[in-house]
């Protein structure tokens, strides 16, 4: 549904976005993430034809953004960053507007009544938009993408802003559109790309450096499978008692979390699951488990650890893929002269 | 096109701007009107010619807000990203501002109305001064979109129309001061004031009104080009 290949944006001597290339299928609900000045709205608004790009390749549904823009736009619903409207107009008359602009085939009235209904603006749809409460007036934006019923949907942290009553509304109802749209989401908020997202790109300095499910973000980025466990008892005795269970390749005591209780890191063997027979046999010696917990790395984590990492190539690193960049520069390189002049200026700015 | 100009058009009513200019244009009008009238002329040519000084500071206020207001508030966002053309953004703008100035003007059809309802007049001569209007209306307006397609600040847009309009209309008084004949010359003949007075001496010529549609035209262009030109920067 979108195909970008090989996008690059500059902004005088400032490379906003190098050389990025993703694919996004009909129906997927895709999550960017990536800190303040990352380069994710200046992507959104290329794909969606504000911004013009300086190289590389973006087609919606096929339609090549630059050589067929109408075609390109019409598929597409776009709620930027600030949503884009006429404060001094009426919400409905407003939506109208946005209406005709886009000129809509649909029958006009049931139309907008359904989105009115859909975001639920219905009590403030004759007020004016100078008026309204900045959560108001994102729901009218994102009315405002929504009409014309485009495949494809980019919203632009389109919580942002919100009360946490409305953080939730807007997400369940990008999970109900996400049924049967495409969907580009940026945010912020890491647990909400994890609640709608089936599928997280993670851009920093105008790169991506991760492109996969949450699940398995943090699959690879954690590199042990250990629990933690916390445990009222006396701390030797179940240091020892762990130990001895099957499977169990080292215990060590993290100390006095809650009264009364001990927390305890128990690292399985390779590929061994060992919470059941950890239950038995604290069981079996007459304490409480309280709760045994996962020591997974959260979306959270794997942003912090990949963003934070001194360059994109460390963060490729930590996510087992630092020789494929390398084969694919070389490919680069033969077949692709401009591409070359982008790759040696990225280098420099890195040494400096 | 239609819908931008549409939601422009009724926008200089949601705002105060469109009733201080009709305002400030009738009160003109009539007073013209009424001074020119009581002088014994019947002619209403004479009214609209009267008027260009006050177009001169009313286009300004019509065209200051009709681009910058739009990137001010990222509506632009909404519009560039909508299946239409930046020509049709701008064209619809465009007339929506032409659009309040033939409403500014209407009231001259009733002055015709009244005049010829008295004496028997000549009605092309006020038909080409109300063409002169028109064109030397839409080649303000064009202008004055340009401007405000460089700028985020309508204040800036309207004070530096106000002085480029002042400039292009009245160059001629420049043409004393160039040494150079050729190029009092044209100040002379280019100067707008004297091309549109060229309307109200009953004369139809056809460069003259060459002369204004393409410097709409050419302006209407370059407003393109700005919209565009942001996309690159």
């Amino acid at each position: 549904m979108i195909e970008v290949t090989g996008l690059s944006k500059r902004y005088g001597t400032h490379l906003a976005v190098k050389d990025v290339s993703f694919n996004i299928e009909k129906g997927e609900v895709i999550g960017f993430l990536g800190p303040n000045g990352a380069g994710k709205s200046t992507i959104m608004n290329i794909l969606t034809g504000y911004l013009s790009l300086t190289q590389g390749k973006v087609a919606i549904d096929g339609y090549d953004i630059t050589e067929y823009p109408e075609d390109a736009k019409r598929r597409i619903g776009y709620l930027p960053e600030m949503p884009p409207l006429y404060i001094d107009m009426k919400v409905r008359e407003y939506l109208n507007f946005i209406y005709d602009l886009k000129k809509v085939k649909f029958p006009k009235k049931p139309h907008i009544d359904e989105i009115i209904r859909l975001v639920k603006i219905e009590n403030v749809q004759n007020r004016l938009i100078k008026n309204l409460s900045k959560g108001y007036r994102q729901r009218v934006g994102f009315a405002q993408a929504l009409i014309g019923n485009p495949d494809v949907l980019i919203l632009d942290e389109p919580t942002v802003g919100l009360d946490p009553k409305q953080i939730i509304e807007i997400r369940n109802l990008i999970a109900r559109l996400g049924k049967n749209h495409t969907i580009i989401l940026s945010s912020h908020i890491l647990s909400e790309i994890q609640a709608v997202c089936k599928r997280v790109i993670i851009i920093n300095h105008g790169q991506i450096i991760a492109d996969d499910t949450p699940d398995n973000l943090s699959n690879k980025l954690s590199q042990d499978h250990s629990l933690v466990a916390r445990i009222v008892c006396a701390e030797q005795d179940m240091l020892d008692a762990l130990k001895t269970v099957k499977g169990v390749k080292s215990v060590t005591s993290l100390g006095r979390k809650e009264d009364n209780s001990f927390d305890f890191l128990i690292e399985p063997e390779a590929g061994a699951d060992v919470r059941s027979e950890v239950f038995k046999r604290v069981a079996a010696r007459g304490r409480t488990l309280l709760s045994l917990t996962s020591n997974k790395v959260s979306l959270e984590q794997i942003f912090l650890r990949l963003t934070e990492a001194a360059d994109n190539d460390e963060a490729r690193r930590l996510l087992g893929v630092a020789e494929t960049p390398q084969s694919e520069k070389v490919n680069i390189e033969i077949t692709d002269s401009d591409t070359v002049a982008v790759k040696t200026e990225n280098s420099n700015e890195e040494e400096k | 096109m239609r819908a931008v100009f549409k939601r422009e058009f009724r926008s200089y009513f949601s705002t105060p701007i469109g009733f201080i200019v009709l305002a400030v244009c009738y009160f003109f009008l009539g007073l013209y009107f009424s001074m020119i009238y009581s002088f014994g002329s019947p002619e209403v040519s004479e009214v609209i010619m009267a008027m260009a000084t006050v177009i001169v500071f009313t286009m300004p206020v019509i065209t200051m807000r009709l681009m910058s207001e739009d990137r001010r508030q990222k509506v632009d966002q909404a519009l560039l990203t909508a299946p239409v053309s930046l020509t049709a953004i701008v064209m619809g703008k465009f007339f929506a501002a032409l659009a309040l100035l033939a409403v500014a003007f209407a009231p001259t059809v009733i002055f015709e109305i009244i005049v010829l309802s008295y004496v028997s007049v000549n009605i092309m001569s006020y038909i080409y001064a109300l063409l002169g209007m028109l064109l030397l209306g839409s080649a303000l307006i064009s202008i004055g979109m340009f401007i405000s397609s460089l700028t985020e600040s309508s204040v800036v847009s309207a004070i530096l129309t106000l002085v480029i309009n002042i400039l292009v209309l009245y160059m001629s008084s420049f043409a004393g001061m160039v040494n150079a004949t050729w190029l009092a010359n044209i100040l002379e003949k280019a100067a707008f004031i004297n091309v549109f007075d060229n309307f109200g001496a009953n004369v139809f010529s056809v460069s003259d009104v060459v002369y204004f549609v393409s410097i709409s035209a050419a302006f209407l262009f370059l407003c393109v080009r700005s919209l565009d030109k942001r996309r690159w920067a």
